[in-house]
């Protein structure tokens, strides 16, 4: 594979994939038949750290750089997407809430996720999606505390979170300046979560409605400024945007694995697959797409440990690499041919997997907005 | 408590082939681990270390490269790690080996626990740690399920071929650890940065003046090999495959009631 | 040292609760071979509290001496009470060679011996052969799991030393008429010089019906047979022919069953009549534990698979569906 591993870089990559391959694979299947990932499940990887890989050591994480944290999730993610995204969900969460709350917020968050808990990212509603602005939920203040009421759509960890971050309207009339961001237990009064979503893909990924009704918080529960919560929301979608392309590399790595072991076993008309000229185009142009997009996906998780806010190489790296992890996985079917589309072979969910990639964190099309709303100041 | 762990490392002799030309065995490309009862070992030291506090050291006798078997043990969890090395230990069988052991463990110690796995999967002996107990006077306990202390008595499980003892003996003890004694922990990520930049010391001969050198290396060595050979293959028995798995069974219950097998 | 004052090949009678173990009396029959070429006597060591039956079975498997140590502290194993006992023995009668049992405790026992002697010990031998210019024994053992074997020799030192796996070697003919010398030495250990205690045993509970080690029909299964509910149709395999249930290390690693059925080199050796691996590819590791086997039958539907290599009598085919019509065939053979 293309990139200059460090030799740390991997012997962690084979920690984890060997962790992943007899811990986790195993019981990949059934989960995703049964829509569902049982805590336990959860063990090993809270158990080696990977809830808080690049988390700063003084809230207690293991401080390593973004780029890191992606190769580790790149691995996590081919055993199963789904699985590294709770885990994604819960570290992305958590560093927003160290990036733009207090110290006293930070170490809160990161005490309880320490344990071995999950978090959650509550923005998004029905009426709420690719336009966040829109969102109607609302906290109101009173005395010192705030009262919270919102109905929060396809929320990954809704059942399994110990802490939200909940975005809500502290002055509805100012549109998206109106939005901020409050830190709520999950055992709070008035949470309800709806039931599990049951999902084409990333069935082991726990997704839920969440409805809060009058679900009352401190005023110090509020992470920045009141009105920034916003810009709070984009800044964690830039960060949770290059991760969730660096799980679609995952998908598409494995995919590819698959289909060129397959070629290479199958025969058909006396000679195997991969001998065949259209098999082999089929094949090149899967590895040119996992590869071209690794190396994109490393290359902003680099100028994120850089500083930089990646806000075009972000959906640069988003729209490029799902798009690509669409018709890759696609094509391993196609490779797998008929057995392909039974779930007796892996390759069908990789491809029910990695379609809501070119939906969830900001929808593809949005991408080309920014990407294009970039553009547009960049030239005077 | 103070915890020593005898490490190996071995090549994974179930990937190991034998080329069937020359009738020698195939090296190349099969990679070096840990030996897997060590994996065991370590992780009961760990566990006594997290119930009773002290220190797990980890020493492995063996070439530079055994280092990186050290490593897994750091990121394991174990508190330090020695390589034992030197050309003059070289050619030793399982007396001077032991006996090697034997003398860094005094050197490192003192220990109240001396653990190992019950046997390398290259040499497959079984008897390097059990020697270490006797050169050092200890007692010794093989197949061991698990151990706790009971006041200055040490308790252990151990297995027996007709079941399960339960034995009471004294520290200092030897005790070997086998596959079904525990599940041994994966590194942290932290366990594992941390391991790759450790210092591992290196033991010489010269750092054991009160070595007794006519017990070391190939002189040492009570035993030493006259051949080895890789095991005869034969020819392939008689096939028996008919269409269908009846006729198959019949045929071949016909075959071992001929033979008078059956 | 003069190698020519050690005299006699010596086997360790190892009992557990007052009965011998099958392997000291395997390892008679080998005894007597070695001792025939050397033309010295076969000697049997029993230690223990009940030592009789221990005693009438070395005799019968043939021994020429039976050295007895009998005592309360030697009721349980403890390799405090029975080293003590043995180097006792081995500097009064200087014996020549020393085979004992590789069972748990044998090897403990072998280590503890060769090391307090300074002497050569070779573990799992599979065979034993006299070099004849010198009188060294030849020990011939599996190492790297079975890929290679080596010849081991202790040419400087006595006594010479091996324990060997139960099962590899088969008893002798047993012959009540003869008698053997029966010298009772009468050394004992101080309770205060034992500092292990066996206080308790549990019985192995998977250990029902035929013993794997002993049962001359053995029916094993591989990673082949998919999971452990098919493993019944092993067990009615074994009821049909009287015998019992192994399988292979994947079989245990997956934690299909438990290790006490698993045959190979980290499991147990076996050398029943009939031996018939099911969906086991025939790793050697595999293979070191059921070679000797007087008859092997393979059943995988991978034609290339190495089991085919040590089996007499191999069906590549789907062992789902022989295996059933094979119970059928056997029951009619024997009319059941």
């Amino acid at each position: 594979m293309s990139l200059m591993y460090s030799n740390e870089q991997k012997e962690l990559i084979a920690l984890v994939k060997e962790m992943a391959e007899n811990e986790i694979k195993p019981f990949v299947q059934e989960c995703d038949e049964k829509g569902e990932c049982p805590r336990e499940l959860f063990k090993p990887a809270f158990d080696m750290g990977l809830h808080m890989l690049e988390i700063p050591a003084e809230y207690g994480g293991t401080g390593l750089s973004y780029e890191t944290t992606a190769m580790i999730f790149e691995e996590l993610a081919k055993v199963d997407a789904g699985y590294a995204i709770t885990l994604v969900t819960t570290f992305v969460a958590l560093r927003n809430v160290i990036l733009s709350g207090t110290p006293e917020q930070g170490k809160y968050f990161a005490d309880v996720i320490g344990k071995g808990n999950f978090a959650g990212f509550a923005l998004t509603e029905p009426n709420a999606g690719s336009d966040p602005a829109a969102m109607r939920g609302t906290a109101v203040k009173d005395g010192d505390d705030y009262i919270i009421n919102a109905s929060k759509t396809f929320i990954t960890n809704g059942a399994i979170a110990s802490l939200f971050v909940v975005f809500a309207k502290t002055k509805p009339e100012a549109g998206a300046k109106g939005i901020s961001a409050f830190i709520v237990d999950a055992d709070a009064p008035g949470i309800i979560v709806g039931n599990h979503e049951n999902k084409m893909g990333l069935r082991l990924s726990n997704t839920t409605d969440l409805t809060l009704e009058n679900v009352r918080v401190p005023a110090s529960s509020m992470v920045g400024p009141e009105g920034s919560g916003f810009k709070l929301a984009l800044n964690a979608l830039n960060l949770s945007r290059a991760f969730v392309a660096t799980l679609a590399v995952g998908i598409m790595q494995r995919a590819l694995d698959e289909a060129v072991k397959y070629a290479k076993e199958r025969k058909q008309f006396g000679e195997p697959l991969i001998k065949f000229q259209m098999v082999q185009q089929m094949l090149a142009d899967m590895a040119i797409k996992t590869e071209a997009s690794r190396v994109l996906v490393n290359n902003t998780m680099r100028l994120m440990d850089n500083g930089s806010l990646v806000r075009k190489e972000g959906s640069i790296t988003k729209a490029f690499v799902s798009d690509c992890a669409q018709e890759v996985t696609s094509n391993a079917v196609q490779i797998f041919g008929g057995y392909g589309y039974s779930k007796e072979y892996p390759v069908e969910k990789l491809m029910r997997d990695c379609k809501v990639f070119q939906i969830f964190e900001g929808a593809n099309q949005i991408q080309r907005m920014t990407i294009a709303g970039v553009l547009e100041k960049e030239y005077k | 408590m103070n915890i020593v762990v005898c490490v190996k490392q071995v090549p994974d002799t179930t990937e190991i082939k034998i080329d069937p030309v020359k009738n020698t065995l195939i090296r190349e490309g099969v990679p070096s681990i840990v030996n897997p009862f060590d994996k065991n070992a370590i992780e009961q030291a760990l566990q006594l270390k997290e119930l009773y506090g002290g220190t797990v050291t980890a020493i492995s006798m063996g070439p530079n490269q055994a280092k990186s078997s050290l490593r897994i043990a750091l990121s394991m969890g174990a508190d330090k790690a020695y390589l034992v090395t030197d050309r003059a230990f070289g050619g030793s069988d399982t007396y001077a080996t032991s006996y090697i052991l034997s003398k860094v463990i005094e050197k490192l110690g003192p220990f109240d626990v001396i653990l190992g796995g019950i046997q390398a999967i290259d040499g497959d002996t079984g008897q390097t740690c059990t020697s270490i107990a006797e050169h050092m006077g200890v007692n010794r306990l093989s197949y061991v399920l698990d151990m706790k202390m009971d006041g200055d008595k040490v308790v252990v499980r151990r297995m027996v071929e007709e079941g399960v003892e339960i034995v009471e003996s004294k520290l200092p003890i030897l005790v070997t650890l086998t596959k079904v004694s525990n599940k041994p922990r994966y590194a942290t990520i932290r366990g594992k940065i941390d391991s790759l930049k450790a210092e591992i010391e290196e033991i010489h001969l010269t750092d054991l003046p009160d070595m007794d050198t006519t017990k070391i290396g190939l002189k040492g060595s009570p035993t030493r090999v006259k051949a080895t050979f890789t095991p005869k293959r034969q020819a392939c028995g008689e096939i028996i495959e008919l269409i269908n798995p009846k006729d198959t069974a019949k045929a071949l219950v016909g075959k071992l009631l001929e033979a008078k097998i059956l | 040292m003069n190698l020519e004052q050690y005299k006699d090949v010596w086997v360790f009678i190892e009992c557990f609760q007052g009965q011998p173990k099958d392997v000291g009396l395997e390892l008679l029959g080998q005894g007597r071979k070695l001792a025939d070429s050397l033309e010295q006597k076969l000697c049997a060591v029993v230690i223990g509290k009940d030592v009789d039956t221990a005693i009438k079975a070395a005799n019968d498997f043939g021994a020429d001496k039976v050295y007895v140590v009998q005592g309360e502290e030697y009721k349980d194993y403890t390799s405090e009470a029975y080293g003590h006992a043995f180097l006792k023995l081995i500097h009064k009668y200087r014996p020549n060679t020393l085979l004992i049992g590789a069972t748990i405790k044998g090897r403990e026992l072998g280590s503890e011996i060769a090391v307090s002697l300074r002497t050569g010990l070779t573990a799992d031998c599979t065979a034993l052969s006299i070099e004849e210019e010198t009188g060294n024994v030849v020990w011939e053992r599996p190492a790297f799991g079975g890929n290679l074997y080596a010849q081991i020799l202790c040419s400087e030192t006595r006594p010479q030393m091996g324990t060997c796996r139960p099962g590899v070697f088969k008893k002798q003919e047993k012959n009540e008429k003869n008698q053997a010398e029966i010298i009772r030495e009468n050394i004992r250990v101080d309770a205060a010089y034992i500092i292990t205690k066996v206080v308790d045993f549990i019985k192995s509970s998977d250990v029902s019906g035929i013993k794997l080690e002993e049962a001359e029909y053995i029916v094993s299964g591989g990673r082949g047979m998919k999971n452990p509910e098919n493993f019944e149709m092993l067990k009615e395999l074994a009821d049909v022919l009287g015998g019992a249930v192994g399988c292979s290390r994947a079989v245990v690693d997956a934690g299909w069953m438990p290790q006490t059925m698993q045959v190979g080199q980290t499991g147990k050796t076996v050398s029943p009549k009939v031996y018939i691996a099911c969906g086991i590819s025939g790793a050697v590791q595999h293979v070191a534990g059921m070679s000797s086997s007087d008859t092997i039958i393979a059943i995988n539907k991978d034609a290339t698979a190495p089991i085919f290599e040590v089996a007499d009598y191999c069906i590549v085919g789907d062992l789902f569906q022989v295996l059933p019509e094979l119970i059928k065939e056997i029951r009619l053979a024997k009319n059941m």
